[in-house]
């Protein structure tokens, strides 16, 4: 793994709030706000992949397009690669645009059915270089080698494509302008298990050979362990651990982090057979209406009084593992305190192994 | 579960082909098996491999055209639904075999309340006054653990979140105490921590009311905490058939080998590459004459090209579609480096 010390920062977020407003009544005043992304901070070091977890509707992908200003953020830092863009206007995004590029989820929604594959590729160049005809084109074919398709391919339309191979065409067009920083939202989700592989392969080939730094947004826990550094849970607008993998995976610390990932079902039945799972009661809240204090008090297998009146801080429990959650307040006073919690959890797990 | 006992279900050498404007489609290639009563049967496959399609085509819920039955034989109780009239299939379906559905809100009905969902087949199959299905329904809303059953009746389906429209679903399946509940993809749409719940609750149902499930979906990690048994399909045929714990210990077909090494774990040694299966399924235009995995299979030689493997037995309850003999006597678990 990276060596956070030396690594430089590439991208720093400090208290991001993306909230959407909700008009009613027949004045269509604004009653309330959807808090899609509430208070949210991360650092991503240059090189390394920031792998962002949680359930449908956490905010998890409404965090990454704000990250990349694809909204008008309603507060906090947005800093890339030194610049800071949280209220940056139109046109000096624009100039900023190719140090940071995005993979959608869907392959399909996200490609111009009416334009080749030459052309999607080629648009960002068209956009952002003078690059002449043969040059451009000579481009498109660096790119269409760097993902694995077949430059015979170049002049064909995106509905001739499998699923698999349409992410190649949006990764290559990510890539068209050298970018930095690449937010991949959900990039395997819409695609069969056995090619998800070849994509998650293709994207930490990438990263090795041309230095990407990746905010990698899924729902998998089992992949994000496999192509992430480190991990940030987010839960309804909020995160609420970030770890190192290794210290996620071997001994998470919030109580909803436990659950999540005690919930995921493991292909292997003697595993599952011995295995305590947590089973969380309930739903998510609406995050037009989080409630007061924790925002996992509703759900939270081990609540507390406090955790009903106020929100929790953020405790690093173990070196890079940051939790907010009250349980680890209590015995603030002892660093030490917090650091016991999280080995219990983690006797916890391996008891449940 | 009963070994030896009769199955509730026996399906052989189902075909299903779809005419489509680029010509034929054949997703169902002869498709056998038996669901033994009690069982849970988990089907494994990626989209296109058939096995949504085998379940619709064997209660008869295909569109034909254009979808087409070109054989087989579907015995359940004596009786070959693939033969019965319609009117009898109708009368099968929702009472004796239930079935719930991967997306809850498109297949609940938004205009009726769940009340009434849950009702129509208690009155229709069972012939239930109004007061009496009432009183059903909302032992079955309780069953499948929605608090406050008795007003949540008259809700309509947008006012119930994902995870419980599923349990609306499982409750409406499980109304006529059906012999046979076919569960498609049913928690794919859902959260984890959601999904956790509804396995849960399918492990208590089965414990309580003893029906034969079978269980469709992508994720192993599903299928090896619920299943007893497993079909792995792939290209419109079932490439290997076995146990739970034999499927996930000793996988013969290099397609099933395959698919467990693709999937990171989440305990266990990570690794700097995953395993890939190079290429993509096959669409097949015609009945395969060959191996449909040929292609991406490390171990395909001349013979996989030349003829279609039947499916042998390799070992207890265990059966395989592949000529090729996975080294014989491995060890129990050590399958990752066992391919090149």
């Amino acid at each position: 793994m990276l060596d956070m010390s030396d690594a430089r920062k590439l991208v720093e977020i400090r208290g991001l709030k993306m909230h959407f407003p909700i008009f009613s009544g027949l004045l269509r005043r604004q009653s309330g706000a959807v808090k899609a992304v509430d208070d949210v901070s991360f650092t991503i070091y240059e090189g390394e992949t920031l792998g962002l977890v949680g359930e449908s509707g956490c905010g998890k992908s409404t965090c990454g397009r704000a990250v990349l200003r694809l909204y008008d953020v309603t507060e906090g830092s947005i800093r890339i690669d030194g610049v800071e863009i949280a209220q940056a206007d139109p046109a000096q995004l624009r100039g900023l645009r190719p140090t940071m590029q995005m993979v959608f989820q869907d392959p399909q929604a996200s490609l111009n059915p009416r334009m080749t594959l030459a052309s999607i590729i080629g648009e960002p160049l068209d956009e952002h270089t003078k690059l002449g005809k043969a040059e451009k084109l000579n481009r498109v074919y660096e790119l269409m080698d760097a993902v694995g398709l077949n430059r015979a391919f170049a002049h064909r339309y995106p509905h001739e494509f499998s699923g698999g191979q349409r992410q190649r065409i949006g990764i290559a067009r990510a890539l068209a302008l050298q970018p930095k920083f690449i937010v991949c939202d959900e990039p395997i989700a819409a695609l069969d298990v056995s090619i998800q592989a070849q994509v998650v392969n293709l994207l930490e080939k990438l990263q090795d050979e041309f230095g990407l730094t990746y905010l990698f947004i899924s729902h998998d826990l089992s992949m994000v362990r496999h192509i992430a550094d480190r991990v940030a849970v987010m839960y309804l607008g909020k995160i609420v651990e970030t770890a190192p993998r290794e210290a996620l995976y071997a001994a998470p610390a919030h109580p909803y982090t436990r659950a999540l990932l005690s919930a995921v079902p493991e292909p292997d039945p003697r595993r599952e057979a011995r295995k305590d799972r947590i089973i969380l009661k309930g739903d998510v809240p609406s995050p037009a209406n989080p409630p007061k204090g924790c925002n996992f008090c509703t759900r939270c297998p081990e609540v507390m009084e406090i955790c009903r009146e106020a929100e929790p801080d953020t405790f690093e429990v173990t070196p890079g593992q940051f939790v907010a959650c009250h349980l680890y307040a209590q015995t603030n006073s002892e660093q030490t305190a917090g650091q016991a919690a999280a080995t219990e959890a983690h006797k916890s797990i391996q008891q449940g192994d | 579960m009963p070994d030896g006992a009769a199955p509730v279900l026996d399906v052989r050498d189902l075909k299903t082909v779809f005419h489509t404007r680029s010509g034929e489609v054949h997703a169902v290639n002869a498709v056998s098996f038996a669901l033994k009563p009690g069982e849970l049967l988990g089907v494994v496959g990626e989209s296109g491999s058939g096995k949504s399609v085998t379940m619709m085509s064997l209660i008869g819920l295909l569109p034909t055209p254009p979808a087409e039955l070109r054989g087989g034989q579907v015995l359940f109780d004596g009786e070959d639904l693939l033969k019965v009239p319609d009117k009898r299939l109708r009368a099968l379906r929702g009472k004796r075999i239930g079935f719930v559905f991967q997306d809850p809100m498109t297949s609940l009905n938004p205009v009726f309340t769940v009340g009434f969902q849950i009702m129509e087949p208690l009155r229709k199959h069972m012939g239930m006054t109004k007061d009496q299905a009432r009183k059903r329904a909302q032992e079955l809303l309780e069953l499948v653990g929605i608090p406050d059953a008795a007003r949540r009746l008259k809700d309509f389906p947008h006012q119930f979140s994902g995870g419980m429209r599923q349990r609306v679903m499982i409750a409406i399946a499980l109304a006529c105490d059906p012999d046979v509940l076919i569960a498609d993809e049913p928690t794919t749409a859902l959260d984890v921590t959601i999904q956790a719940q509804i396995l849960e609750l399918m492990k208590e149902l089965r414990e309580r009311l003893g029906m034969a499930v079978i269980w469709i979906t992508h994720d192993l990690g599903v299928i090896a905490e619920i299943a007893d048994r497993v079909l792995v399909m792939y290209g419109g045929q079932v490439v290997e058939q076995a146990p739970v714990a034999e499927l996930f210990g000793n996988p013969q077909h290099p397609y099933t080998r395959a698919l467990l090494q693709t999937v990171p774990s989440l305990t266990g040694a990570r690794e700097e590459r995953l395993h890939v299966i190079e290429g993509q399924p096959p669409i097949l235009r015609a009945a395969p004459q060959s191996c449909p995995f040929r292609d991406r299979c490390t171990h395909a030689f001349d013979r996989c090209a030349r003829e279609n493997p039947a499916r042998r037995p390799v070992g207890p309850g265990h059966d395989a579609a592949c000529f090729w003999d996975a080294p014989a006597n491995r060890p129990h678990h050590e399958p990752k480096a066992a391919i090149p």
